[in-house]
């Protein structure tokens, strides 16, 4: 605060001021001189000082005299009054900071209204330097600020241009119709050197802040291509240090040239997205493929380097764009994860099925047709003469709430079903019977006959799978059949009407009066399969003529599967009844099955690759054909050939998604590594689906000349969130822990020497998610800009010029 | 299940909650005096025994057929071991033939807890019918039990062949010796305190005093003791005395204040009320050794103090003794009494023990308890145990190890190391999958009694196997011997441990505490550390802590410090089953542990992660990969894609497509606008063929 004499000795040569005249603050100004308060410090950064002079009474000079005067700010250099403002074109800091600025910067940033302006000015550029071309809706906001802000420090490097016509934009070739926005553009004018050239121009597709600009500018200024001759590790340019991958394009000497041009071509696609450089492959003895011809390198650190083969540039232009979408959400994410650790959502359940539980918690169970047992109950139930289905659940745990919910689906399906009684016993209220019973896990599902053998659930938590079991284990396994008239009928699949809903294949086992060894391990199987599968057995003195039809010798298992009717004859080589077992379920594999959420399991098992056919609907009749003779090829044992109906089974959706970054058009044909290496190849999408060329197809993939269409990630699970610190809590407040010597009070915490005594806790300290969004990644894109942010000091420099 | 789950069934037979009750206070009255002057090792009988080869011998002998020593007698049979009980009396549990004498069992006999949970029930449920059950215990079990037979004395056999390096030889009153591997004293503590003042043969003994009323009919009386069977005495006599009084060094410590089921129980404490209320009977401080006591003509019974008997002329008459009335004529006892009674509780009977043995009082306020190390292990000699109440002094005025809903745990905990020290059977452990983790803890937790009655002193272990896949259950193990766990269960702690532990907040009681404070119940989670109540404390280690960390842990701690720990926020209810408060905390505390993911997941996710992701999280990996996935319902599924934790992917997404399009468009176009030539990479690949 000064007064107006002591106001213009003061003035300097070459240094701006922004002065406000007043004689008593009158109420009305004082939102304003609020606003210029806060913006002092903004406007020192740029070297610009900011005064209040107070005018006495008396003065009746030019800037005190006038009323209409006082309402006005006035920008100075030196002594020479640049431009006055009237107050409410000042209504905050932004629009202080814009307009001074502005008024400085006359000579440094052009204003254009017209296309024509625009044209001229592009044209006086080129081959001279290059231009940067801002549109900002209006004047004094944040967006022009920053624009303003970047032309103070890049002003004398490019030619700054502002419009506040919507309409200019319009033309670039931007056709976005949404011109509400600010936007950015960079025009390449100093490569054109022709006048009818057009300058080439990049958007910048981030928003527009000062930060932004700097970062567009600096990638804009760095070399299109880089020429690099040292291993790709090593590598780094300005591209990485801002949180941008680097393609590296592998040239060959003979077709550098060539080469230099894709470089190029990719370069001018991947402007501001990410670096390009080229790497003569002689120049370097690069450990990779020789047919590798396109290396990207990611600004994580740890991350190595990808070598790839790619057929065309779009190719690569995909893979950049898509991994910076996938960064950019990434970012976003972090971002939010940061907010959420300051927000605490340890305490939010994150568990889907304990949610659910506890969302349908209210909704009473129609409990109705299951019995419930107590300690008192439970001994007297095992009595009844017919078989008797528990559920031991605990009432506060969520999986056995949930498999309470399918078994309350299964008690409908079986109401008036015979000589099955279906019962819980809650282990929490009467923890005696389940002791008794020996049941360690929850939930347990067991079925007692008549207080005999309890036959264990095993299967699948799900109402039809346990319905199945209950329905089917009723039928002894294996089931002794007297004579061959028998055996047959049981082969064409003539079982009690109540089984024949759950019915899918019959095994028979045949043995000869000798066989007893094979017979008690195939009836021990039967029982370890018992609800499973329904199995047979006929042991009686024609067995051997009977198993002659299907051209095998006793001890011999014949199979009818119940879809096409046919019977398969296979000699039982093993004795065990592990064995049997093993073979019985590996035998009742189809060999094209449709994959669901239910059967997958049983096919995993097999540890082998899945050649499988997403398919919207059933699939096509020729299709069909050709994956039946490609499955039936006895190589088949390599791999599993199967389908995926995404009608039934919806999330195959989220597979897809997770292979391709496009929904690719159905039906697609996946080769997956399930078991190792994880590797997704896709069948070429042109290419008609028949057995030869999905064969050839294979080979192609075996000698590795095929390109993943993705990996399947193989990071570990980690803790989703970190758990509460307790032990630092009491660390910091309960004394006695003081005591111990590896805890030192009120300092952080050193990572100690490895092999030290005392690891760290690792409660919190654990990286609380999957790698790649852990919060210590600090070299997250745009978060490293802080540190190369103009700086002021260059500023003070360069105001001098001014 | 280990054996020692069963025992409360087998115990079964119609009289099972016998062993649940009890006089909690194992001596029966308050644990505030201190007695004086332990017995030595008696001298004149230590002549080892004669080796005429006749002397029986056992694996095991268990002197006292009380409740510790039957149940011991019950496990050792169960176990189909060698053993034998000696008990002095003609049935078992003598003491309690004679104790509490006014029959005021000070157990909680609470049927009703509004939980059917038998085992939760286990501490609340007590019988009053001790002595019954005891005898119709050892009768029904066919207990070997030696009646009659009273252990005078104790002394050891070196022998390098035995178990322990000797042999424990035992004399009954009859001079018959016994030889014993291995020896397991129950004897309780029975030998009353005594304090030695000039005038104590004025003093009548709480175990000969009347228990009749009348015979305190308009007299005045002082009780020398503040501790239960004190109260006891003078809440039988209340209604018909004309005042009473009692003495004792330290002040009243009332039970539900303490936590300690020995201080003064509320149904003894009704003189308090007459005391704070109506002024008639009184409480007093003052050591019981400076006391002095003269009788005069009248046969009234007068205070006063050693100093002034000590300095007084022997030769006058009892008129010439100074009372201290005379100078102080507020003094408080000034008043003449009819009776003083003694009530000073009991210690345990180191007489019979040859000073080979070094069995050797505690220290302090321990004193009427042998020293032995936190495996029930006499310090001074290998292989003896001491069981029941006289073991008290491992969780002395902390925990309920001097009582009978607590020893009846470490017991079982004792016969668990002997199994493993002598023959080679490993402390009772089940096997999980990891995906079990959390609800075993929720489990034991919820239920456990003998974590809950035992707090800070047993805890269950959980030893991780390899790459925590799985993990192996240990109950009920004595936490002070945390660092031999390998050495005395026989199981292998290579792979990280959790113990499981109850404590009360660290300031919860104490002097001048007020313990109904407000807010003193935390009730979130995050602030579970701080809780007051009894509650779930799980220790994580990397690896099991050493001898010397556990002599170094900070001084009133269980155990020294952890690389992780978590508290189960206190619970109004003791129910820790919550599924956000309580479930989740410990999960999120697990999984951080073990640096895994410990969610439940529904098999349609599994079957997206298989086809996905590289690896599994446990659950599907446990559970959907074995053909065991959780299928759930339509409803639930539902509720789990509300609750945005399960994608719904039955609405077609277009999305994809549209992207697929316009990202198609932009780039042609884009190639168009700037009419580059494209060169596709091709070329690069082609001319590296040709090489």
């Amino acid at each position: 605060e000064l007064g107006p004499q002591e106001y213009f000795s003061r003035l300097q040569a070459g240094r701006a001021s922004l002065a406000f005249f007043s004689r008593n603050v009158s109420p009305s100004a004082q939102p304003f001189l609020e606003q210029i308060e806060n913006s002092v410090e903004a406007l020192q950064d740029y070297g610009i000082s900011v005064v209040k002079v107070n005018c006495p009474k008396e003065d009746v000079s030019r800037y005190c005299g006038k009323e209409n005067a006082l309402r006005k700010a006035y920008l100075f250099r030196g002594n020479i009054l640049l431009r006055e403002f009237p107050t409410d074109a000042l209504f905050d800091v932004n629009s202080i900071v814009a307009n001074v600025l502005f008024a400085l910067l006359f000579n440094e940033v052009k204003y254009v209204e017209t296309m024509a302006d625009l044209q001229n000015i592009e044209n006086s550029l080129k081959g001279r330097s290059n231009m940067v071309f801002a549109y900002v809706p209006a004047t004094g906001t944040a967006e022009h600020r920053a624009v303003m802000e970047a032309a103070f420090v890049y002003g004398t490097a490019h030619q700054f241009v502002l419009t506040t016509e919507a309409m200019l934009m319009k033309d670039p070739g931007s056709d976005d119709p949404d011109v509400s926005s600010a936007q950015l553009l960079f025009c390449h004018c100093q490569r054109a050197l022709e006048l009818a050239q057009p300058c080439r121009r990049t958007p910048m597709e981030r928003p527009l802040t000062l930060l932004n600009i700097h970062r567009h500018l600096k990638l804009m200024g760095a070399p299109l291509v880089t020429e690099v001759a040292e291993d790709p590790e090593k590598v780094s340019t300005v591209h990485l240090q801002l949180g941008l991958p680097l393609v590296f394009i592998l040239s060959q000497k003979e077709t550098y040239e060539a080469d230099r041009r894709t470089a190029e071509f990719v370069a001018w696609q991947l402007l501001g997205k990410a670096g390009v450089a080229i790497l003569p492959r002689d120049a370097v003895d690069l450990n990779v493929l020789l047919r590798s011809n396109v290396a990207l390198k990611t600004p994580d650190e740890g991350v190595p380097i990808k070598y790839l083969v790619l057929e065309d540039t779009d190719e690569v232009i995909t893979l950049v764009e898509d991994k910076s979408k996938l960064e950019q959400i990434q970012e976003d994410e972090d971002e939010e994860e940061e907010d959420e650790k300051e927000n605490d959502n340890q305490d939010i359940q994150d568990d889907q099925v304990v949610e659910a539980v506890s969302r349908d918690r209210k909704r009473e169970l129609p409990l109705e047709q299951i019995l419930t047992l107590t300690e008192e109950t439970f001994p007297s139930a095992m009595l009844e003469p017919a078989r008797v289905v528990v559920l031991f659940y605990a009432s506060w745990e969520a999986v056995s709430l949930a498999v309470l919910r399918s078994y309350v689906e299964v008690s409908d399906h079986l109401k008036g079903t015979q000589g099955v009684l279906l019962s819980k016993v809650n282990c929490w209220d009467w923890p005696g019977v389940c002791t008794k019973e020996n049941i360690t896990q929850f939930p347990t599902i067991r079925i007692y006959k008549n207080g005999g053998r309890a036959l264990t659930y095993n299967g699948m938590l799900g109402s039809e799978e346990l319905a199945s079991f209950i329905v089917l284990s009723q039928v002894s396994c294996p089931l002794k059949l007297a004579t061959v008239e028998e055996a047959e009928g049981y082969l064409r699949g003539e079982l009690p009407p109540e089984l024949s809903s759950y019915h899918h294949a019959s095994v028979l086992g045949v043995f000869s009066k000798a066989t007893s060894v094979a017979r008690e391990a195939f009836m021990e199987a039967g029982n370890i399969l018992s609800g499973h599968v329904t199995l047979g057995m006929y042991f009686e003195d024609d067995a051997l003529a009977l198993s002659r039809k299907y051209a095998v010798s006793p001890p011999a298992l014949l199979l009818a599967r119940s879809r096409d009717g046919s019977v398969e004859g296979i000699a039982l080589s093993k004795q065990s009844a592990q064995d049997i077992v093993q073979m019985i379920r590996y035998e009742l594999l189809d060999t094209f099955p449709e994959i669901t959420v239910q059967n997958l399991p049983h096919y995993l098992q097999l540890r082998r690759p899945f050649l499988i056919m997403f398919s919207n609907g059933d699939i096509g009749q020729t299709e069909n054909e050709e994956m039946l003779k490609l499955a039936k090829r006895r190589p088949q044992q390599a791999f599993v050939t199967c389908w995926l109906n995404l009608k039934n089974t919806p999330v195959g959706h989220g597979i897809l998604k997770a292979y391709f970054a496009t929904l690719p058009s159905l039906p697609v044909l996946v080769w997956v590594n399930l078991h190792a290496g994880g590797q997704v190849f896709s069948f070429p999408p042109g290419q008609p689906i028949t057995e030869t060329n999905v064969l050839s197809w294979l080979e192609k993939l075996k000698a590795g000349l095929e390109i993943p269409s993705s990996t399947l990630s193989e990071a570990d699970w980690k803790p989703p969130l970190p758990a509460y610190n307790f032990l630092q809590m009491m660390e910091t407040t309960v004394p006695e822990f003081t005591l111990h010597p590896s805890f030192s009070h009120g300092e952080p915490r050193e990572p100690q020497p490895p092999g030290s005594s005392e690891e760290k806790a690792p409660v919190g300290e654990e990286q609380p998610e999957e790698p790649g969004v852990t919060a210590e990644k600090g070299q997250s894109p745009g978060r490293d800009l802080r540190g190369t942010a103009p700086r002021l000091a260059g500023r003070e420099k360069r105001h001098s010029e001014l | 299940m280990g054996l020692g789950m069963k025992m409360g069934l087998e115990m079964g037979m119609g009289i099972r909650m016998g062993m649940e009750m009890g006089i909690e206070d194992g001596d029966g009255v308050g644990d505030d005096e201190d007695g004086k002057g332990v017995g030595d090792g008696d001298e004149d009988r230590d002549r080892v025994g004669g080796k005429d080869g006749d002397e029986d011998k056992h694996d095991y002998c268990i002197i006292g057929a009380g409740p510790s020593g039957l149940q011991m007698a019950y496990f050792l049979q169960q176990a189909g071991r060698d053993y034998v009980v000696f008990e002095r009396g003609h049935a078992p549990g003598s003491f309690f033939a004679l104790y509490p004498r006014h029959r005021k069992l000070i157990s909680i006999n609470k049927q009703y807890t509004g939980k059917s949970n038998s085992e939760f029930n286990l501490p609340h449920a007590w019988n009053p019918l001790m002595v019954r059950y005891l005898e119709d215990f050892a009768a029904l079990l066919e207990l070997r039990v030696q009646y009659n037979t009273a252990i005078i004395h104790v002394t050891l056999d070196a022998d390098p062949q035995a178990w322990n390096g000797h042999y424990f030889v035992l004399t009954d009153q009859n001079r018959q010796k016994y030889k014993c591997s291995s020896l397991l004293v129950a004897t309780g503590t029975w030998v009353p305190n005594v304090v030695n003042f000039p005038g104590s043969e004025y003093v009548e003994g709480y175990e000969t005093v009347s228990i009749n009323p009348e015979d305190f009919a308009g007299q005045t009386v002082l009780i020398l003791g503040r501790g239960n069977s004190a109260f006891e005495t003078a809440e039988n006599i209340l209604g018909v005395t004309n005042f009473i009084h009692m003495v004792s060094r330290s002040r009243v410590r009332l039970s539900w204040a303490t936590h300690y089921v020995g201080d003064l129980r509320a149904i003894n404490n009704g003189l308090l009320d007459t005391y704070q209320l109506k002024s008639l009977d009184g409480l007093l401080e003052g050591d019981l050794e400076d006391l002095a006591i003269v009788k005069d003509k009248k046969g009234k019974l007068h205070i006063t103090l050693r100093y002034y008997l000590e300095n007084r002329n022997t030769s006058a008459g009892i008129d010439s003794i100074t009372l201290p009335q005379d100078e102080l004529d507020n003094f408080a006892t000034r008043a003449p009494y009819d009776r003083v009674i003694r009530c000073l509780g009991w210690k345990f009977d180191f007489a019979i023990y040859n000073r080979s043995l070094r069995l050797m009082p505690g220290k302090g306020n321990k004193n009427k308890y042998p020293q032995i190390k936190p495996n029930y292990e006499s310090r001074g000699t290998r292989g003896l145990f001491i069981l029941g109440t006289a073991s008290h002094s491992v969780d002395f005025r902390k925990s309920a190890g001097g009582f009978i809903h607590g020893f009846r745990y470490t017991t079982r905990a004792v016969h668990r190391l002997l199994e493993n020290r002598h023959h080679g059977v490993p402390w009772p452990s089940t096997v999980y999958p990891i995906t079990q983790l959390t609800n075993s803890i929720i489990k034991r937790v919820n239920e456990a009694s003998g974590l809950y009655q035992m707090f800070s002193v047993l805890a269950d272990i959980i030893l991780l196997r390899e790459n925590a896949t799985a993990f192996e259950y240990l109950e009920e193990y004595p936490v002070g011997v945390l660092a031999e766990l390998e050495t005395q269960t026989g199981r292998k702690a290579a792979n990280g441990l959790f113990v499981i532990i109850m404590e009360y907040g660290r300031n919860f009681s104490g002097a001048d505490k007020d313990v109904f404070y407000y807010n003193r119940a935390v009730g979130e989670a995050q602030h579970a550390w701080q809780s007051n109540f009894l509650h779930p404390v799980i220790y994580y280690y990397k690896r099991l802590p050493t001898e010397r960390e556990m002599r170094f842990r900070p001084p009133d701690w269980p155990l020294p410090r952890p690389d992780a720990i978590h508290h189960i926020v206190e619970d109004f209810l003791t129910d820790w089953t919550a599924p956000n408060a309580h479930i989740l905390p410990l999960r999120r505390f697990l999984e951080n542990c073990l640096g895994t993911d410990l969610r439940n997941f529904f098999a349609e996710s599994c079957f997206l992660f298989a086809f996905t992701r590289q690896k599994l999280p446990p659950f599907c990996q446990q559970g959907y990969v074995r053909m065991q996935g959780l299928v759930g319902t339509r409803r639930l599924q539902g509720h789990a894609m509300e609750a945005g934790l399960l994608e719904n992917y039955t609405v077609t997404d277009f999305t994809g497509d549209r992207l697929l399009s316009s990202h198609q468009g932009s780039q042609d176009q884009l190639l168009q606008d700037h009419a580059m030539p494209v060169r596709p990479l091709q070329h690069v690949v082609n001319a590296k063929d040709e090489l």
